[in-house]
């Protein structure tokens, strides 16, 4: 799983930190997204997925595979 | 899925995520693929964005979701024992289960579809228009001070046009926000050289030759202007649902499971469902609201079980400040600041829960509270921040 967020679509929501926060963090001084893995093991697919759907901004991109 | 924008949308992909494999349709009133709606009144406004860049997903992501999206044709009745959609092109779609997500219809002045340079923001093609309208424009009056409204405003402000921000709330977003932190958006405004006249309703649109000229108060002052935008709140879009027999109250009444019929479901803008935590009937306008909506939606649709209480949350930019809102502050409640402060230009606000106080210590940082406790966080770019106090509050059911 090939990973990207888009900085300037995320509204800093926090919503990918709740689901997945080994894969997201947020930014101290702005709340923008923050990619900690770009390429998560596979336990974690489906929290990404679900992260990437409930973006509000939606500023998650998934790669092939998933 | 009645309705194909973020709500609609996100339920087709949340029962793909748990693993439904039949058949579903996205019928959509628009002719556009699923697009986004905050960025309309930001980046697609300002000019910023091209208006396909609002796209909520891309074509592959579309095709792998495997729906069949039917656009350009909007449903115009239900039958909810046969679960069967009729659309205004004919068709009878029926299923096992309907998804209403119909979303919202802005309200509109007395006389404004006769006149020229009156303009709503909803849809897509509105942002175009008035981007375009604001291109030209030397003088912009937008005609309530409510989210949308402030953000139009900003954004036509920053665009170089006279603008004037004229609403009924005693200070732009007050009855989103509290009258503090809303007298706060109110300075912002000034400094940016937004005019403003809060407290205050239209008397009129004044035009000349069927193309606006300005808007007259009920003070009798006109406030002249090349472009009016009214942004004076929405109705849920629910006529279609009138020989439904579905409960229409403010929107499409549901359960707490968000289940207005057997078999069907409301979703997004238009559902004022059961919050059992609130204990009361709610219905969020908020962008954050369809998408978790929807995924309570879509397990109910699978068999669970799933009583929807969120806590609810939105955001808004102003200028080059991003405010963040978990909760709904109410009116005349406590705010004490527990983070920052208004000179450094970013706060946390904490609503109710008397003697409030932070205790800090980065992801573990929260809100410590003897007696009532906050109801409502607010961030002022301060999202972070703001997010990880939010866990203290009442409705989230977690102790603090």
């Amino acid at each position: 799983m090939k990973l990207s967020v888009d900085e300037e679509k995320c509204c800093g929501a926090g919503q990918c930190v709740l689901i997945a926060p080994d894969v997201f963090d947020q930014r101290e001084e702005d709340g923008i997204v923050v990619l900690l893995d770009a390429d998560p093991p596979a336990e974690l697919h489906e929290a990404v997925r679900e992260s990437a759907e409930v973006c509000p901004a939606a500023a998650i991109r998934l790669g092939e595979d998933v | 899925m009645v309705g194909a924008s973020a709500a609609g949308l996100g339920t087709a992909e949340a029962l793909r995520r748990k693993g439904y494999a039949g058949r579903l349709t996205v019928l959509g009133a628009e002719h556009r693929l699923p697009y986004d709606r905050p960025p309309l009144s930001k980046q697609v406004l300002s000019g910023a964005w091209e208006p396909e860049r609002a796209g909520l997903r891309s074509r592959d992501a579309l095709d792998a979701l495997d729906a069949e999206f039917v656009l350009g044709d909007a449903a115009v009745s239900l039958d909810p024992e046969a679960r069967a959609v009729r659309t205004a092109a004919g068709r009878t779609l029926r299923a096992e289960a309907v998804v209403l997500a119909t979303g919202l219809r802005p309200r509109r002045l007395p006389g404004q579809d006769d006149v020229d340079g009156v303009h709503v923001l909803r849809t897509l093609d509105d942002a175009v228009a008035l981007r375009g309208a604001l291109e030209r424009a030397r003088r912009v009056v937008v005609v309530g001070n409510g989210v949308l409204g402030a953000e139009v405003a900003a954004t036509a402000a920053a665009s170089g046009a006279r603008t004037s921000l004229v609403g009924l709330q005693p200070a732009p977003l007050s009855e989103q926000l509290g009258e503090r932190v809303g007298g706060l958006v109110a300075r912002l405004h000034a400094r940016n050289g937004v005019r403003q006249y809060h407290g205050t309703g239209v008397e009129e649109l004044v035009h000349e030759q069927a193309r606006a000229t300005g808007v007259r108060l009920p003070s009798g002052e006109v406030l002249p202007a090349d472009v009016v935008v009214v942004a004076v709140g929405c109705t849920p879009a629910t006529e279609w649902l009138a020989t439904s027999g579905l409960r229409l109250d403010d929107g499409i009444v549901c359960d707490a499971r968000c289940r207005a019929a057997d078999g069907v479901y409301a979703v997004g803008d238009a559902a004022r469902w059961y919050h059992e935590g609130l204990g009361a009937h709610v219905r969020l306008e908020n962008r954050t609201n369809a998408t978790t909506q929807a995924g309570a939606v879509a397990a109910n649709l699978l068999g669970g079980d799933v009583a929807y209480a969120p806590v609810p949350y939105f955001w808004t930019d102003q200028f080059d400040v991003k405010i963040q809102v978990f909760g709904t502050p109410r009116p005349g409640a406590e705010v004490s600041f527990v983070e920052g402060d208004e000179e450094g230009g970013r706060f946390v606000a904490v609503y109710g829960g008397e003697r409030t106080r932070a205790v800090y210590g980065g992801e573990r940082t929260r809100a410590v509270h003897g007696g009532e406790r906050p109801h409502a966080v607010l961030g002022w770019n301060m999202a972070k921040q703001a997010r990880l106090h939010s866990r203290s509050l009442s409705t989230a059911g977690a102790a603090a």
